[in-house]
């Protein structure tokens, strides 16, 4: 969704933005794996002020039922937990994945994924697309990864997407934004929200996605491998929020030689 | 000598990929317990089939049954 850059914005807590209907004030969106464990996870996500994480959907530990569970650490009447497909290689893994997090979570706002190989985690959007038409009959509000395609975008969204969510780079490669071009073309083209899935490395990467109009970004990786996850995921909030207001503000225009700042006139 | 019957028939299940037995007659709610899961923790598929939640207690377990028993776990 594009925003008008001259719309006035006197607080940061006044941008909201919206997804099938939920509203939100933060427009980042963390994972929860990779984490050394629940409570670093747990504090990371208090410090990125993140309201959605991404969750994946696995088999119980049957000998082990007594370990320590996500749900323990990270309170899902507090966070909305956002089930992902992450793993998932066919529209029908996928759907079935979901139907079991929305018997497990019992909501309907999922994060969907169909992955075409592992070398490169991208996705394979044929089957994307069946899934996204199988998800949209059966109820679900699906958020969809996508390749930065505006056409692909486009038509993810006619299937009934809630949200397009295009890779910046391939997942966990924190090379960040690599194609600022096609990630523009699919805000502009959108009537729903575009949050950048994937590839953000550190904070200006976020702050790039925000700039270009991204209604947000997701990311896990960027946060949990930094050396100090807290304190990057400190950072993330503030480069989003940075982003968003600059992209709020409306930058100034590019030249191609140097425009002084101080007045010509009066120089001694 | 007759030692076939015994109060407690058990029929063989697949849980989660692994073999496992439980008494005849046995619920999907009577399985979550036995294995010490919390049910509102949790969801199972039943023969590729999604058990609700509220009919946990009423769906009576066959023998060569595949169930999946799953949770939120991390990920991104």
């Amino acid at each position: 969704m594009t925003d008008t850059a001259t719309s006035s914005v006197d607080t940061v807590s006044d941008d909201t933005w919206t997804v099938a209907g939920r509203t939100f004030t933060s427009r980042l969106i963390v994972g929860t794996g990779k984490y050394k464990d629940f409570a670093q996870n747990a504090a990371a996500l208090e410090a990125s002020g993140a309201e959605i994480v991404t969750v994946a959907v696995r088999r119980v530990n049957v000998s082990d039922p007594k370990a320590p569970m996500l749900t323990d650490y990270i309170d899902p009447r507090k966070v909305t937990y956002l089930p992902n497909t992450a793993g998932c290689f066919t529209a029908e893994d996928a759907v079935r994945t979901l139907r079991l997090a929305r018997e497990a979570g019992g909501w309907d706002l999922v994060k969907l994924e169909v992955l075409g190989e592992a070398r490169t985690l991208y996705p394979d959007m044929r089957e994307t697309l069946k899934a996204t038409e199988t998800l949209v009959r059966e109820g679900f509000k699906p958020m969809v990864y996508c390749v930065d395609d505006p056409i692909a975008a486009k038509q993810l969204e006619e299937a009934g997407a809630v949200a397009i969510m295009p890779l910046g780079a391939p997942i966990g490669s924190g090379l960040g934004i690599q194609n600022k071009v096609t990630i523009r073309l699919i805000v502009e083209g959108a009537n729903v929200p575009v949050l950048v899935d994937a590839g953000v490395g550190t904070a200006s990467d976020a702050a790039i996605a925000m700039e270009l109009g991204c209604d947000g970004i997701l990311m896990n990786t960027a946060i949990a491998e930094a050396k100090d996850p807290i304190r990057m995921a400190r950072a993330m909030r503030h480069a989003v929020l940075a982003g968003r207001d600059a992209y709020l503000a409306g930058r100034m225009g590019l030249r191609r030689y140097a425009d002084p700042s101080s007045p010509l006139s009066g120089l001694i | 000598m007759a030692q076939n019957d015994t109060p407690s028939e058990r029929i063989s299940l697949t849980v989660n990929g692994e073999p496992r037995q439980i008494a005849a007659g046995a619920s999907i709610a009577d399985l979550v317990a036995e294995i010490g899961l919390d049910p509102a923790k949790v969801a199972v598929e039943h023969n590729a089939e999604i058990a609700p939640r509220s009919q946990l207690a009423q769906i009576a377990l066959g023998a060569g049954d595949t169930l999946e028993i799953v949770h939120f776990v991390g990920g991104g």
